[in-house]
């Protein structure tokens, strides 16, 4: 499943990680921020919308690691950031899309806004299809249910694909085998 | 055909930037499409959507009703517009209530359908179209071309104009610099805008969600930093189940753009929580502005399965030669013309119905299972019903419904000249019309029509028969056709009948809405064709085929004439396609082919009826292998040549564009022989490689055939 969910997702512009433990995929992120020029000042920070993958993490550290990491975040904040960090509950291996229940405000604005979103998702979390997905997210206890296929594109001008209209420029997919450990 | 009508077709045809644009893409989006559709069952798929939308459509005041208050318990506004004002008006006392100043779109045909944009304009609304082909063509101030793609008809350096224009400075044509442009302009507008309006792919009734399919980002923008959504959507754009967006969200992007998935789908379900913390002021606009009264009518309840993928004009022959705009309305192309005939009037589609050739190719990819073309010929019909016949297709029809002074006319024309030019009633006839059109010769009216030569063939005696419909243009223009069908038939050992009481099928006349004469001459033919009993009825003609087993049997019903039904219903059953037949007598040992021999190369042309109506595509090919030819398939071997019975005559200027591009490809081949098994193919590929001078022979397989077999 990952394979298929990795070969879909590169298809469509997207870049795709996997690491086995929390700490390295913590890593892989930290200094990819880093690398992407995150730094304490105007329109360089990163936001990272909270999540189960923060759960036990020293925020204060991690914010000294990349300086300009952020976890409070406003809307202006996150049209001014470089990248927005967020948790994905789903990846569906058929149309290598990601989903989730982002009905809080931050996890769309993170997921939307910057030019960067990394998503976390558990390789556990990998399903089939729209079929299956629909079995664990349903509106009745979802308000928005967002599917994320590859960057955001558009193909309106002499119908050359072109990445980043007006969502992230780049999809940074990192998953995590194991998510609990 | 008005002159301003006819005038915009020429503009689009001669536009070479749009039909270069949309040449390019119809091309690769079929290729795309099917990639996309790889491992899917297209057939059930369709069915699946078919069933679950015409279920929807047969209970709209009951999903509306079900969808309003599931909506309402989450915390939306849901309004229930009746008409278009409705819905403008709604819409503008939201904006003057909450003193909206900005407001930015993602992409809605409804909201074009209302032209919403010029009435909040007019309330001192700014309004931000944010899908970047919207934003271009409001920029312009023209109208969309196409549904998905917007400004599929712009190039570059035209849209570069157009930006630097805004942005007071002038930009480069690079396409991913102009994109750039886009985003920081809209982004700014995003923020400051106070109303967000999107419209809805699909609308839940059980649990009040409305879901947003997106490739850009704009419709989680504008439905996220605006603190009011107003969500505009269609009625027909409901489904009853949660789970029956799947067969949807399966369809749409792989019809539409040949997407596995759109980049975001989002499935907005009652009120979520702002940036600062309030709840959104969500207002859903359900609008119905004609759409339950065509739901109540028996041949176009099924244009409410439409899911607004435009498939339909993606392998359109038409649309990629004339674009949108031709079609003068808010929808365009094959489901433009059905939907402008309901959501305004009958009459704005006149002119437009005009441009189908009925060539299905939109029927056979319509994830919605609609049978456009059939409802074309309906809105045609009603047309016709309604105003009558132009007074020179009442002259030519008059003939037609007569079938003695019909055949004494075409004998005539066969005295007065070849190629057939002059006369006044003749001139008009279908399919042995007028003048040479440029780029295409007419073929002459036969000497001895096949009616006549035919009884100069001896019979075997046998008591296997096989009746010989010839249609009219292998009776008038190509009797050796006729000949070399009853030499291949005798050949396997059966007797043929000519009934010489047979007529004209009808399908010109009802291709034209003049239905009461295709019934006169349904009924003219099932009297010829049932008189002697028979083993089958054959046809060489597709066109005559469709009508023979197909057609008869729905004119007198779209009529309300019962009394032939049974008859049209015995006839049906015995008629069948040459191709088939002679591949059935070849299967069975009847028919023998000349073993040792090679004739070479050959290209293959489908033509409409016989691949979309009849479904045989493999039959001429077996039998053209196994007599010995080498079949290099051309490039879109299925595409429709530009024929279209009367079509090349009333709209030379789009039949001609199609003709060269099918020569183009047979041409590309370099196959010294071109097959098919329709004479009025022939005749339109013929007279084209006439003119062009392509040493190219066009036959129908038949003839070929004939050659091929064992004596």
């Amino acid at each position: 499943m990952y394979d298929k969910f990795k070969s879909r997702a590169e298809a469509v512009g997207a870049e795709v990680h996997r690491f086995r433990t929390k700490s390295d995929a913590k890593e892989f992120i930290l200094s990819f921020l880093s690398k992407e020029g995150v730094a304490d000042k105007e329109r360089a920070s990163a936001l990272w919308s909270d999540s189960g993958f923060l759960k036990g993490e020293d925020k204060e550290s991690l914010c000294k690691r990349v300086p300009g990491l952020k976890f409070d975040i406003s809307r202006q904040l996150a049209a001014d950031s470089i990248a927005g960090i967020s948790e994905m509950s789903y990846a569906l291996a058929d149309t290598g899309s990601l989903v989730s229940d982002q009905t809080s405000i931050n996890e769309r604005l993170v997921s939307t806004l910057p030019p960067i979103h990394i998503a976390i998702v558990s390789t556990a979390s990998i399903l089939e299809d729209k079929t299956a997905v629909f079995k664990k997210l349903r509106p009745e206890n979802s308000s928005y249910i967002a599917f994320i296929t590859g960057p955001s594109r558009t193909a309106d001008i002499e119908r050359v694909l072109t990445i980043g209209v007006h969502g992230p420029k780049r999809l940074v997919i990192v998953f995590v085998d194991e998510m609990e450990g | 055909m008005e002159k301003k009508f006819k005038k915009s077709i020429n503009d689009a045809v001669n536009n070479s930037i749009l039909t270069g644009a949309l040449g390019k893409f119809s091309e690769a989006y079929r290729v795309n499409r099917a990639k996309a559709y790889e491992g899917i069952d297209f057939e059930e798929l369709r069915q699946t959507i078919a069933d679950r939308k015409s279920y929807a459509a047969k209970h709209l005041e009951e999903l509306a009703a079900q969808f309003k208050k599931n909506a309402e318990a989450r915390g939306a506004k849901v309004f229930r517009a009746g008409s278009a004002q409705d819905a403008v008006d709604y819409i503008l006392k939201v904006a003057k209530d909450n003193n909206v100043k900005s407001v930015v779109k993602s992409k809605s045909m409804a909201s074009e359908e209302i032209h919403l944009n010029k009435h909040l304009e007019e309330i001192g609304v700014s309004v931000r179209e944010t899908d970047l082909g919207e934003w271009i063509i409001q920029l312009a101030g023209q109208r969309p071309s196409h549904m998905v793609m917007p400004a599929i008809h712009m190039t570059k350096e035209q849209v570069s104009d157009l930006f630097s224009k805004e942005v007071h400075e002038r930009l480069t044509n690079d396409i991913p610099k102009l994109v750039e442009v886009a985003r920081h302009e809209l982004r700014t507008k995003f923020l400051e805008s106070d109303m967000g309006i999107s419209g809805g792919n699909i609308a839940v009734a059980e649990t009040g969600s409305i879901v947003i399919v997106t490739n850009e980002g704009n419709a989680r923008m504008t439905t996220m930093l605006p603190k009011i959504h107003v969500a505009l959507v269609g009625i027909e754009k409901f489904v009853e189940k949660f789970d029956d967006i799947v067969p949807i969200l399966t369809a749409l992007p792989r019809s539409a753009t040949a997407q596995l998935l759109t980049s975001y789908v989002s499935i907005i379900t009652g009120v979520t929580p702002n940036t600062d913390g309030t709840m959104k002021d969500l207002h859903i606009v359900l609008m119905d502005n004609h759409r339950t009264e065509m739901s109540k009518d028996p041949k176009f309840a099924q244009a409410m399965q439409c899911i607004r993928c435009g498939s339909c004009l993606n392998v359109c022959p038409i649309f990629r030669l004339v674009g949108g705009h031709v079609f003068g309305s808010t929808y365009t192309g094959g489901i433009g013309t059905i939907l402008t005939a309901w959501f305004e009037e009958m009459k704005n589609s006149e002119d437009i119905q005009g441009l189908c050739i009925q060539c299905g190719n939109c029927k056979e990819v319509c994830p919605g299972k609609l049978d456009i073309p059939e409802m074309i010929l309906e809105i045609r019909r009603r047309i016709v019903a309604d105003k009558g016949q132009s007074l020179a297709q009442k002259a030519i029809f008059t003939v037609v419904n007569n079938r003695k002074m019909f055949h004494a006319m075409l004998r005539t024309a066969s005295l007065t000249g070849k190629p057939f030019t002059t006369g006044s009633y003749i001139r008009h006839l279908p399919l042995f019309l007028s003048d040479l059109t440029e780029g295409r010769s007419l073929p002459a009216i036969a000497a001895t029509p096949f009616r006549d030569q035919f009884k100069k063939i001896k019979q075997p005696a046998s008591d296997k028969k096989i009746a010989f419909y010839s249609g009219c243009l292998i009776d008038f223009a190509y009797p050796e056709m006729g000949v070399a069908l009853v030499k291949i038939l005798n050949k396997a050992g059966y007797a043929v009948v000519y009934p010489q009481e047979q007529t004209c099928c009808g399908a010109p006349a009802r291709y034209n809405g003049a239905y009461e004469v295709a019934a006169n001459n349904a009924v003219d033919n099932i009297k010829a064709l049932l008189k002697e009993d028979v083993q089958y009825v054959v046809s060489a003609c597709p066109t005559c085929t469709v009508a023979l087993n197909h057609e008869f049997k729905s004119t007198f019903e779209s009529l309300g004439q019962t009394e032939h039904i049974e008859e049209a219903e015995k006839l049906a059953a015995k008629v069948i396609d040459f191709s088939v037949l002679a591949k059935k007598l070849i299967d069975e040992g009847k028919l023998k082919l000349k073993k040792g021999v090679n004739p070479g190369s050959l290209t293959y042309h489908d033509s409409c009826h016989l691949k979309r109506t009849l479904k045989v595509s493999e039959q001429p090919r077996e039998i053209l292998r196994k007599a010995g030819y080498e079949i290099k398939e051309m490039f879109e071997c299925d595409m429709c040549c530009g024929m279209g019975g009367s079509y090349s005559i009333k709209l030379p200027e789009i039949s001609r564009p199609i003709l060269q591009r099918k020569l183009e490809n047979i041409r590309n081949t370099g196959a010294p022989l071109v097959a098919m098994d329709c004479p009025g193919c022939v005749m339109q590929i013929r007279g084209g490689v006439d003119q062009s001078g392509d040493k190219i022979s066009v036959k129908h397989t038949l003839e070929l055939l004939a050659e091929l077999i064992e004596d």
